[in-house]
């Protein structure tokens, strides 16, 4: 059974010093309601999180004391895919028909700073300096540009695409296209990764209405459906953050299994996608996804980027938004931004920067620490 | 003399005329970790051994550490005296990639594959006056 998606809501990413995180939660849950012609009332449970912007369930204070059933989800960058997959659970046993998935969040300046004993590791590793998200994402830029002949050109080319499609997208924080050299010129941050090749911690907020099929029949001419929602943690061997020591043989990353289990429960396969939404928090890992998720093989990305295949009037559309790099990442709105972003396209309200030839099948994929991934595969 | 003391306990053997990185190997399926865990990853055993992971390895991918981290980072650097630092995975013959801190910070002089020395160095003095050592490792000629 799929799940139908009937309302969709933004809160602009970046900052907006004068709201609270969930105050920017409460915006994409009214924006979404108003998108679907319904009312906060109508709701009959909802699924949210944040990391650092407070409990999802005190959303009901702004919002309404309805006595709903709000469940709080916290799954790291999976915390939206993991928000939406439990929604569809709860429609698809059949307990409710309707219901709401919300993200948002508010994230200090500066690069992240997890600790140690959140994530099972002594103190010694965050004191010497080995515990940052932007290291890894460089460790492991680095080995794949070094197996598989990707150069800095395709790391440039992935900004260049992310801060132009911002620049079409009036909700994305970065509005500014950069120009090859200012990209390849920016300051380096760690090594393979330059300034404009990360994303930043960010603010904003997502919200979608979901419900069952007959229901969407009932409500809208315009339904979008879920076909596969799908998270997977890592397995024994595969690189990931936060790791004092890898083992010897690489295992395939969470994003290779949870791909694959998405696209068998949608029936479907990488060449049926007609847009997608790859997580970047810095251009190597868009690089490393967009095979990791079945769309290229490896090495392949090169000559893609070159001709500018993932573009938004190219084969492999990917991030038309502007991704994480033009957004920024509030960690508990970020994966459902993506969604929000798949909606906007497939129902061809992208204006500027919509996909030509009415795309009919999207695709969405999150990477978190310490090796979680999410996979939706959405459709007319 | 300043008393030196490991930043933690059991991440290698030290003093010691040639230090070792210590880390553990299960006992049923011979997968090596670092550092060392009662635990097993790979096949979920609670039978694990203490065991040596050498002094060398080889360069399996690195970076170069060019802000002063946030905490939990905890060094006696000021964001005026920080300097740049390498990181990298090193192979090690106890079968097993260990991330480390690396002497060398330029590209010029890291390059995956390289030949590693293991280090114990001073990182820190500690609040009561004694320093805090790691563990790091620095490019050798082959």
């Amino acid at each position: 059974m799929d799940v139908a998606i009937i309302g969709i809501g933004l809160h602009r990413f970046g900052r907006s010093p004068e709201l609270s995180g969930m105050q920017q939660g409460a915006a994409a849950v009214r924006a979404a309601l108003a998108d679907a012609g319904l009312t906060w009332k109508d709701m009959q449970f909802a699924y949210g999180g944040s990391q650092d912007a407070g409990n999802a369930d005190a959303l009901t204070n702004e919002l309404g004391l309805t006595g709903l059933q709000f469940t709080n989800i916290w799954n790291g960058c999976a915390t939206g895919g993991s928000s939406l997959h439990a929604a569809c659970s709860a429609i698809k046993s059949g307990e409710y028909d309707i219901g709401v998935v919300v993200g948002f969040d508010k994230h200090p300046r500066g690069a992240f700073n997890p600790q140690p004993s959140e994530w099972g590791l002594d103190e010694w590793y965050g004191e010497t300096g080995m515990m940052l998200t932007t290291q890894f994402f460089a460790l492991k830029t680095q080995r794949y540009m070094h197996d598989h002949g990707i150069t800095e050109d395709a790391l440039i080319r992935v900004s260049e695409k992310a801060f132009l499609n911002g620049s079409l997208t009036p909700t994305a924080w970065r509005q500014q296209p950069l120009s090859y050299d200012e990209i390849a010129n920016s300051a380096m941050v760690s090594d393979p990764l330059r300034k404009y090749m990360f994303c930043s911690p960010a603010e904003g907020g997502a919200a979608l209405i979901v419900c069952s099929p007959e229901k969407a029949r009932q409500l809208t001419s315009k339904p979008l459906f879920i076909k596969a929602a799908a998270v997977r943690t890592r397995h024994y061997g595969s690189f990931e953050v936060f790791a004092p020591s890898q083992a010897m043989d690489v295992a395939d990353a969470p994003t290779v299994t949870a791909s694959k289990a998405a696209f068998e429960l949608a029936g479907i396969g990488p060449e049926d996608v007609d847009v997608m939404q790859l997580q970047d928090t810095d251009s190597g890992t868009e690089i490393i996804h967009m095979a990791e998720n079945g769309f290229c093989e490896h090495g392949e990305q090169e000559k893609l980027l070159r001709e500018g295949a993932t573009g938004i009037h190219g084969r492999l559309p990917i991030n038309t938004d502007g991704g994480c790099l033009a957004n920024g990442e509030p960690v508990g709105a970020s994966g459902l931004r993506q969604v929000y972003e798949i909606c906007v396209q497939l129902r061809g309200e992208g204006g500027a920067r919509q996909v030509p030839n009415q795309p009919r099948v999207g695709y969405t994929h999150v990477y978190g620490a310490p090796g979680l991934s999410g996979v939706n595969i959405i459709t007319k | 003399m300043t008393q030196q003391i490991p930043i933690h306990e059991g991440l290698f053997s030290w003093p010691a005329s040639k230090p070792q990185l210590l880390g553990s190997r299960c006992r049923h399926c011979a997968e090596a970790a670092f550092p060392a865990q009662p635990d097993c990853r790979s096949c979920g055993s609670r039978e694990t051994d203490i065991v040596e992971l050498g002094d060398r390895g080889t360069l399996w991918t690195w970076t170069i550490q060019t802000f002063m981290p946030k905490q939990p980072y905890h060094s006696d650097e000021t964001e005026q005296t920080f300097t740049p630092y390498g990181v990298g995975y090193v192979e090690m013959p106890g079968g097993v990639r260990v991330e480390s801190r690396l002497q060398q910070n330029t590209p010029e002089q890291l390059q995956i594959g390289m030949p590693m020395q293991l280090q114990i160095v001073p990182f820190r003095n500690h609040e009561d006056g004694s320093q805090l050592m790691t563990f790091c490792f620095t490019a050798v000629e082959e």
